[in-house]
């Protein structure tokens, strides 16, 4: 059984007559790697800083262990934050800035020296401590807003869209580093980001936000592979959607018509009924191209290939007009594997690997749908 | 042809017009002559003369002092005036900014009635005080200016951090806040501290026969005729403002680093 470290219990929050925050709870394990993934103004911001202190909620408790720090001023709350724009002080040095916190803390000098070297030294920048922050990469930067965070050992760090900042390429290190951090330091990562490659990446668990209600919360390949809803299915990864229609269902098993080719597949956990609209969800890698010839599938052709490196990247506009995304890996034995532009091809997918959602309310299953959430 | 000469004779012209007197008032302080109408050979003597007036001497540390005081209150008055502007929403807010700038823009010898009256209303002896008071008023609004532009370009989340590392309101304001915003208080000061200096419309208004001021004293001396000491009292001040105004440009440039 895992420890919840901090419980967010019917959290709402408004500003200016616009909610940000509904009745929303959420508990926080203690050790693990936690993130807050949504578009912005989803109200992922906003719940990192009821927990920060920065603000104060409208409605609902935050509980810390056992203490109730609802109402706790920022100063007095044991966990620290890492800021979007890296907030150091610039008229400190990185030394002083690291120092800040144990400074406030009133520790004797030689434990505020031996820590603050240290924090620097785990992450890398032991020789920059007489620098000040303008004479520093923003990757530098970055690392030392977090040494400044951790050197206070919290409960818990708080991190806003630390790596939004940063370049490509750094942004990956950083999130290495960060997973490394997160591992030797032991102490909970709030994360907060609208990248949900970062997101699947770093995580242990993800919480998906919309318009300030949990839409999804769960490890990082559940939400990927088994989406609650379309709009995590969309806003997580890239996915096409088929309109289906159930015809048979069985205990374990229904059939389902998705462009006049029946397949039988999986019986959901929704409840189902005869006829009903479903959402089909097969993401690009779950999608296989095949000749024309084939003996099943979906009948189309190419109108785009993108060379992706590790993957070639296709869509294939159905006879219909439907828009799939295809992404395969290479097979330099298939001979198959090289269609041209305009070329007539079958689509299928491999079994089980299709996701079935029921129709939302208000979201009749539209033909032809392309859903490419990049 | 024409295009080119016309604006360079135009911008000389300009110039010389600017400058001229400023040079001649300069070179003349130094003339040996009593009249100040024609050269008579290199003297320091206006200088002595300058020195050895002892009411022009009281005058000016009269001014000095009322600088001073004028600029650090209202710099303490502006300082705060502008934070709570940035900080804070409150109702009146926009009326309290307008009228920042009403002050600053009115005419001077508009504020220098009011303030006249103000003062005559509430029975105040006119003297160092009411001067201090007008003084204030007029360098409140450039103090606030400079110090909201500063922190206009301010991060936000730097009070947050600090907070959150542990540091209260008040700490923070020490230890961040007022570091952060040093260059545009000094160079709010500065400017309050040259305002003060020169101030000649509301002062006159506003001042007593208990204390003298230096723009003043020198307005009732020429009054009487020119003397060549006006000459040296006018390239001190030059030489003053000159360098008041590098070091606060210097702590500006230094500061946008």
């Amino acid at each position: 059984m895992k420890q919840t470290l901090l419980s967010l219990q019917g959290i709402s929050k408004v500003f200016a007559d616009k909610t940000v925050l509904d009745g929303l709870d959420l508990d926080i394990y203690d050790g693990e790697f936690i993130t807050l993934l949504g578009p912005s103004g989803c109200g992922k911001t906003t719940l990192l800083r009821l927990m920060a202190g920065f603000e104060q909620a409208d409605a609902g408790r935050i509980l810390l262990g056992d203490n109730d720090i609802s109402h706790a001023p920022p100063e007095h709350r044991p966990l620290n934050t890492v800021f979007q724009h890296y907030a150091l002080f610039p008229h400190m040095t990185v030394f002083d800035n690291v120092a800040y916190g144990l400074k406030m803390e009133k520790r004797p000098k030689h434990e505020i020296r031996e820590r603050v070297e240290d924090a620097l030294a785990m992450v890398q920048l032991g020789d920059y401590a007489r620098r000040k922050p303008h004479q520093l990469s923003g990757g530098q930067q970055q690392r030392v807003a977090i040494a400044r965070a951790v050197v206070k050992r919290p409960r818990l760090l708080l991190l806003d869209e630390p790596l939004s900042a940063l370049d490509y390429k750094l942004r990956r290190t950083m999130q290495v580093e960060l997973k490394r951090l997160q591992r030797e330091l032991g102490i909970t990562f709030v994360f907060v980001t609208h990248d949900q490659e970062e997101a699947l990446s770093m995580s242990d668990r993800v919480v998906v936000l919309k318009d300030g209600v949990v839409q999804q919360l769960g490890t990082p390949r559940e939400i990927y592979e088994r989406p609650a809803n379309l709009f995590t299915a969309r806003f997580v990864g890239e996915t096409n959607l088929f309109p289906g229609r159930l015809k048979q269902i069985t205990e374990s098993a229904i059939t389902v018509d998705v462009f006049g080719v029946h397949r039988t597949l999986r019986r959901p956990d929704f409840s189902v009924a005869d006829g009903q609209s479903v959402h089909v969800l097969l993401r690009p890698e779950d999608i296989r191209v095949l000749e024309p010839n084939a003996d099943h599938g979906l009948s189309g052709k190419v109108v785009e290939r993108n060379y992706k490196g590790s993957t070639l990247d296709s869509v294939i506009h159905l006879d219909d007009g439907t828009e799939v995304l295809a992404s395969e890996f290479f097979d330099e034995d298939d001979p198959a594997f090289d269609y041209r532009l305009g070329e007539p091809v079958k689509v299928s997918w491999v079994d089980g690997w299709e996701w079935l959602l029921p129709e939302e309310a208000g979201q009749a299953v539209p033909d032809g749908e392309r859903t490419a959430d990049a | 042809m024409t295009h080119r000469w016309l604006p360079r004779t135009y911008l000389t012209l300009v110039y010389i017009l600017l400058y001229v007197p400023i040079v001649v008032l300069v070179v003349f302080s130094f003339n040996e002559s009593r009249t100040g109408y024609a050269w008579e050979g290199l003297s320091l003597r206006w200088y002595e003369a300058l020195f050895n007036n002892r009411a022009m001497v009281a005058a000016m540390w009269n001014s000095i002092w009322l600088a001073l005081s004028a600029a650090t209150v209202s710099t303490v008055i502006g300082a705060l005036t502008a934070l709570a502007l940035h900080r804070y929403r409150f109702r009146g807010k926009k009326l309290l900014n307008g009228m920042l700038f009403v002050v600053m823009m009115s005419p001077e010898i508009v504020l220098a009635i009011s303030l006249l009256a103000l003062f005559l209303l509430v029975g105040l002896q006119l003297g160092y005080v009411s001067l201090l008071l007008a003084h204030v008023t007029f360098c409140l609004p450039f103090v606030v200016i400079t110090v909201m532009a500063r922190l206009s370009g301010f991060d936000d989340s730097l009070p947050e951090a600090a907070r959150d590392l542990g540091a209260s309101d008040f700490t923070m304001t020490r230890t961040v806040l007022i570091p952060v915003i040093m260059p545009a208080l000094l160079a709010g000061w500065l400017l309050g501290f040259t305002l003060s200096l020169d101030d000649v419309v509301v002062s006159t208004f506003v001042s007593g026969p208990s204390y003298e001021i230096l723009p003043l004293r020198i307005y009732s001396m020429v009054r009487v005729g020119l003397k060549p000491e006006v000459n040296a009292l006018g390239t001190l001040l030059l030489v003053f403002s000159l360098v008041m105004l590098m070091l606060s440009q210097w702590i500006l440039i230094r500061s946008k680093r």
